[in-house]
């Protein structure tokens, strides 16, 4: 009798976001190439644990399934990770899998990333191109370096860095290391860098800046290979600048 | 400035570690290391420092002051922080851990070592080759010493490393691993000129 060949998963769960976390585990039919978002639709499709028990669909968030938008992140194997790209042929068994505790976790592997767009709207990480009258064309941009600004575009707000990061925790008020990027992106922007000044004292507020520890674990940590601690010292140089033009008075703009 | 506190304190405390405490750091470990030419050679040096114009002013606004305020918002910086070493074993990682407990070991010894001479001097005692043949002979308070100079050292060093990450100094990934070469050299000459003149004194 051939042995059919299973995949074994321990999940930490967590009914509501108030209630107390607990495992479960589960053993899903191995099928070649299986990446761990498909495993928890298999779990989806028969939810009954390795004991037997019939128990509640896990819940998880996914979109785009090819590590774009970073909605599956989630702590595999102690590393958080997206679930899309996470092959189950390249992960050591069991596998266990955890929500991001830096975000409030909504149900079991769902969290809420809202803190992120928050810091991003706090740091105004956009371009303004809006105005009462058309406003023309804005300056052109070098294509070297559009190509070199496209590696900080890569960022999905997936929060891994968040999650990597020692100074983001609730004793502190830190932003992350992913607003580094985006702040570096935004500048570096023939139009963004109109408003540089702007944004980079938003950036020097609480929260901000300051809040880096240099551990630089979020460089090792992004999937998208964003140079986050490069981004983290040029962003400091710009901000030692800044305040220098803010307290002894020169153009502010 | 109402908002930007944080980055004014965090930037001050980045400063004041290396300018003036850093600085003098570096010249008390020289200093210091006339011991190793004996006894008088010591006592001639310290008299020297001892007769500096200005003593007072220039001890409170060059190394209490300063160091009072790195020591209390630094405690802060590391309570504040998250070890993680377990789950992330990178090297940055480790060095910024081992800057916050080398820091409050350094605050530890600094305090102690601070009530033992500087203030016991203050009360009367003789601060000369004498008083810290005194203290080291004792082997615990060697050990307390050595361990306590080593910290500050480290911690000095590697501060100097991300100093010159805050300020924007060092931005290129590869100016930060120079940079990290050259403050473990410091780290490693001035241990060396540190555990020498504790040597010294015995």
């Amino acid at each position: 009798m051939a042995e059919t060949k299973t995949v074994k998963f321990i999940i930490t769960r967590q009914d509501s976001p108030d209630s107390a976390p607990y495992e479960e585990e589960f053993e899903v039919p191995y099928r070649p190439n299986m990446n761990v978002i498909s495993a928890l639709m298999e779990i989806r499709r028969n939810p009954v644990t390795t004991k037997g028990n019939k128990t509640a669909p896990i819940t998880w968030d996914m979109n785009c399934l090819e590590e774009v938008c970073g909605a599956c992140s989630m702590v595999i194997n102690g590393k958080p990770r997206q679930a899309c790209s996470a092959l189950v042929d390249k992960l050591e068994q069991p596998i266990r899998l955890a929500p991001m505790k830096t975000f409030p976790v909504i149900r079991d592997l769902q969290i809420d990333r809202s803190r992120m767009f928050d810091s991003l709207k706090k740091v105004k990480a956009w371009i303004p191109i809006d105005g009462t009258y058309d406003l023309g064309p804005g300056p052109r941009m070098a294509e070297t370096k559009r190509q070199w600004a496209y590696e900080l575009s890569k960022c999905m707000t997936c929060g891994v860095c968040l999650e990597a990061c020692p100074n983001v925790n609730s004793k502190t008020n830190f932003m992350g290391p992913f607003v580094f990027g985006q702040v570096r992106l935004f500048n570096a922007h023939p139009t963004g860098a109109m408003n540089k000044a702007e944004r980079l004292n938003a950036f020097m507020e609480d929260g901000g800046i300051q809040g880096c520890g240099n551990s630089q674990n979020c460089v090792q940590a992004c999937p998208k290979g964003i140079p986050l601690t490069t981004s983290i010292a040029a962003v400091n140089r710009d901000a030692t600048i800044q305040s220098f033009k803010n307290f002894f008075g020169s153009d502010q703009i | 400035m109402a908002g930007n506190r944080e980055f004014f304190n965090r930037r001050l405390h980045s400063l004041l570690g290396v300018i003036p405490i850093g600085l003098f750091l570096c010249i008390h470990l020289v200093v210091n290391h006339f011991a190793t030419g004996g006894s008088s050679s010591f006592n001639r040096a310290a008299n020297f420092m001892e007769s500096l114009p200005f003593l007072h002013i220039l001890e409170w606004i060059l190394i209490f002051l300063p160091l009072l305020y790195h020591a209390i918002y630094g405690l802060y910086i590391a309570f504040t922080g998250t070890a993680n070493v377990g789950r992330f074993g990178f090297f940055r990682n480790w060095m910024y851990l081992l800057q916050r407990i080398t820091g409050v070991i350094t605050l530890i010894f600094v305090a102690w070592h601070v009530w033992e001479t500087r203030i016991a001097m203050a009360f009367g005692t003789a601060l000369n080759y004498q008083m810290m043949h005194d203290i080291l002979s004792s082997p615990f308070m060697f050990g307390f010493y050595a361990v306590g100079v080593v910290c500050a050292i480290f911690h000095f060093s590697n501060g100097l490393w991300s100093f010159m990450v805050s300020w924007g100094i060092t931005v290129s990934p590869r100016s930060q691993v120079i940079s990290t070469y050259v403050t473990m050299i410091i780290f490693v000459v001035l241990s060396i000129v540190g555990i020498q003149t504790l040597f010294a004194f015995v």
